[in-house]
């Protein structure tokens, strides 16, 4: 349905396209049936297409309950998609069934987690932590292989060899989150989905990991997904960009683009919003209103209800995405040229 | 006067081994109607401060050290009745998660209106007049269908207005907001330091803001103090300590934020982490990590100085006329 317009890319590792998830959340079934209620879903993620370039970084921003997550636990293969399909490299996920043949797709994508206390099991010494994808695809063949590739892999990310002898509990968040990059980087990987790998990190030590990431990613050629709600660190990490609004994508641009020209108003309110360390006693225009309840959504354009451009028409019709100029928007008053051009300056007032 | 002066405070907390010292000689004084922005990383001992000052420390950690006075008064060695008489009526305070500062069996109404009776004399249907009208102010859309629903009712942003509203429901002189956006997405942060600012400019009340998010204090507060390992390394007025900050590390950790309009290059950063309670060095806390750090670091421990005007730093570069490094 949306799938065309945003994928367009002939080199692409990832093709994702007309993704959706839906999650049950009704009432369980006898309180149900007592009290008459109805089956309740909620769109997670819905209709969202995009693609990732080999070797660029492609981020996903948005507020919490925008479906960012779901949808990059549904590109690696964690949650299985209520409709639409993920190609990597050529190969549909979905229509793989035999184990056998998903492994050695699955080997060759990673994943680092937001927190490194509750992603790395304390019981474990961090060589094993490390040396589980080794394992798990068979990648060596000897006791000393692993260990060669364990010391190999923590030097990458900046921990010594002999770090691998302790527990993760002796270790801070940041050097944390390294181990964790050491784990997605043992299998080798092609592909890196990082879900907000450095918001539970101070600034100092995100800026360390950030660096660690972006140097990772030049000696190795690796393709980064990158979900965060920090748009200031996803303007540092991207190449491309993808908005996302109550489950659906509302602007695909380039990093360049969408902080010089964003064409969205949600994207404008975002970078509105970015509280920025030069505007040191100049306030920001606060913006009214909150993200609506996704499992009631408003009709139309989800945005409307905050949108000082909407008319009538996205009240009742749903716009779907279409290229501007390089970025892909899905806006009624962009496609109707009813919006000014963007200035920063003035919104500070 | 200051409203609220703050001398030599040391905290401490007995472990098994050493006692750990989580607050080290800490001074500030925060005058009516300002904002103090305290800013630093887990650990720097920012939070402590703020529980120590409301009377909050929970044993067996201790004030060990230093006076709190509150409009002239004394306020750290009062009995606990006289610390709860001043906590809540003269110092209102917002914690990070509004969802754990409300509680869930009672309605905001009913939580309002049992705070403003533990504060005043006024009657019952007076205190949900009251209760009212503090929830209009705060920004609660139609305040009067809402007072009677129960916290798991609101939005993130709309529960932390309904905590805002109980901070000032006995018209404090300062408020305490520790962290209070980090938990909630950046349109709603803007909207509930928009509320803040409005307090402390309409009500005159002072604020003492602690958060690790430099944007939030660039546009909140008056003055910033940076903390480190327990220490403050820099106080000032914002611009000043934003633009050209003078310490080490508040330069560092200006650096190391990503700024929007920079290029992709690599972001400056500061190599290794700050010293857990018990590894504190000797001599300056920061020097492991310091650039500039001499053998003199190492040793002597740098006092809070005044280097230009209002502006104060605690490092040995600008150290009684030392500072040609």
């Amino acid at each position: 349905m949306t799938g065309a317009q945003m994928t367009d890319t002939p080199e692409a590792l990832i093709e994702v396209r007309d993704l959706a998830k839906t999650f049950d959340v009704s009432k369980p079934g006898l309180v149900r049936l007592l009290e008459g209620l109805p089956v309740q879903a909620l769109k997670a993620v819905d209709g969202v297409a995009f693609s990732i370039r080999r070797g660029e970084t492609f981020s996903l921003v948005g507020e919490s309950g925008c479906g960012k997550s779901s949808v990059a636990r549904m590109v690696v293969g964690l949650d299985r998609p209520t409709r639409g399909s993920v190609v990597f490299d050529g190969t549909d996920l979905a229509a793989l069934r035999r184990r056998a043949d998903i492994a050695p797709l699955r080997r060759r994508m990673q994943m680092i987690f937001q927190d490194p206390y509750a992603s790395l099991n304390p019981r474990w010494r961090v060589a094993d932590v490390v040396a589980e994808p080794l394992d798990a695809f068979g990648l060596v063949r000897s006791r000393s292989d692993r260990t060669e590739k364990v010391a190999e892999v923590l030097q990458q990310v900046g921990l010594s060899p002999d770090d691998g002898r302790k527990y993760p509990h002796e270790f801070s968040g940041g050097q944390r989150q390294r181990i964790s990059i050491a784990r997605a980087l043992a299998a080798n990987p092609d592909f890196v989905v990082c879900d907000e790998p450095t918001s539970a990190l101070d600034v100092s030590v995100q800026a360390q990991i950030l660096n660690l990431m972006k140097d990772l990613q030049q000696r190795f050629g690796l393709t980064y997904l990158f979900i965060s709600h920090d748009l200031s660190v996803v303007n540092h990490v991207s190449s491309r960009i993808g908005v996302m609004y109550l489950g659906r994508l509302c602007e695909v641009a380039t990093a360049g683009d969408l902080f010089r020209h964003p064409q969205h108003p949600y994207s404008r309110l975002l970078l509105d919003t970015i509280p920025d360390v030069a505007m040191a006693g100049r306030a920001r225009a606060p913006v009214p209103g909150e993200v609506p309840d996704p499992i009631d959504p408003p009709p139309g354009c989800a945005f409307h209800p905050r949108c000082p451009f909407a008319n009538e028409r996205c009240l009742q019709e749903r716009p779907e995405p279409a290229r501007y100029g390089h970025s892909t928007v899905a806006c009624h008053a962009v496609e109707e040229q009813r919006i000014p051009p963007f200035s920063r300056s003035n919104t500070g007032r | 006067m200051a409203l609220l002066q703050v001398d030599r405070l040391r905290v401490e907390f007995p472990a098994r081994q050493r006692t750990l010292v989580a607050v080290d000689d800490v001074s500030l004084s925060i005058d009516a109607g300002e904002v103090l922005g305290v800013v630093g990383e887990s650990g720097a001992g920012k939070s402590v401060t703020g529980a120590a000052i409301i009377g909050l420390i929970e044993p067996p950690g201790r004030i060990a050290g230093g006076e709190i006075r509150f409009a002239g008064r004394r306020i750290d060695c009062l009995p606990d009745d006289a610390k709860r008489h001043i906590r809540g009526r003269e110092i209102g305070s917002v914690f990070q998660d509004p969802l754990t500062s409300l509680n869930p069996l009672f309605t905001v109404g009913q939580q309002l209106v049992e705070t403003i009776l533990a504060h005043s004399d006024r009657t019952a249907a007076d205190a949900r007049r009251h209760a009212l009208r503090l929830l209009e102010e705060v920004g609660i859309p139609a305040p009067a269908q809402r007072i009677d629903a129960y916290p798991h009712e609101f939005s993130g942003g709309m529960r932390q207005r309904v905590v805002i509203a109980l901070a000032i429901c006995a018209a404090p002189r300062l408020i305490i907001a520790d962290e209070p956006t980090t938990a909630l997405d950046v349109s709603i942060q803007s909207q509930i330091i928009a509320l803040l600012k409005r307090l402390c400019r309409e009500h005159g009340t002072a604020i003492m803001l602690i958060t690790h998010d430099m944007g939030v204090i660039a546009e909140t507060a008056d003055r910033v103090a940076v903390m480190y390992a327990g220490r403050i390394v820099e106080v000032g007025p914002v611009r000043q300590i934003l633009r050209s900050p003078n310490h080490p590390y508040t330069q560092g950790l200006m650096e190391s934020i990503p700024r929007l309009g920079s290029d992709s290059a690599p972001l400056a950063q500061i190599d290794g982490a700050m010293p857990r309670l018990h590894e504190i060095p000797v001599g300056c806390a920061f020097h492991p990590r310091c650039p500039d750090a001499s053998e003199r670091c190492r040793e002597t421990r740098p006092a809070l100085r005044m280097v230009a005007d209002s502006a104060s730093v605690a490092c040995l570069l600008f150290d009684d006329g030392c500072a040609d490094d």
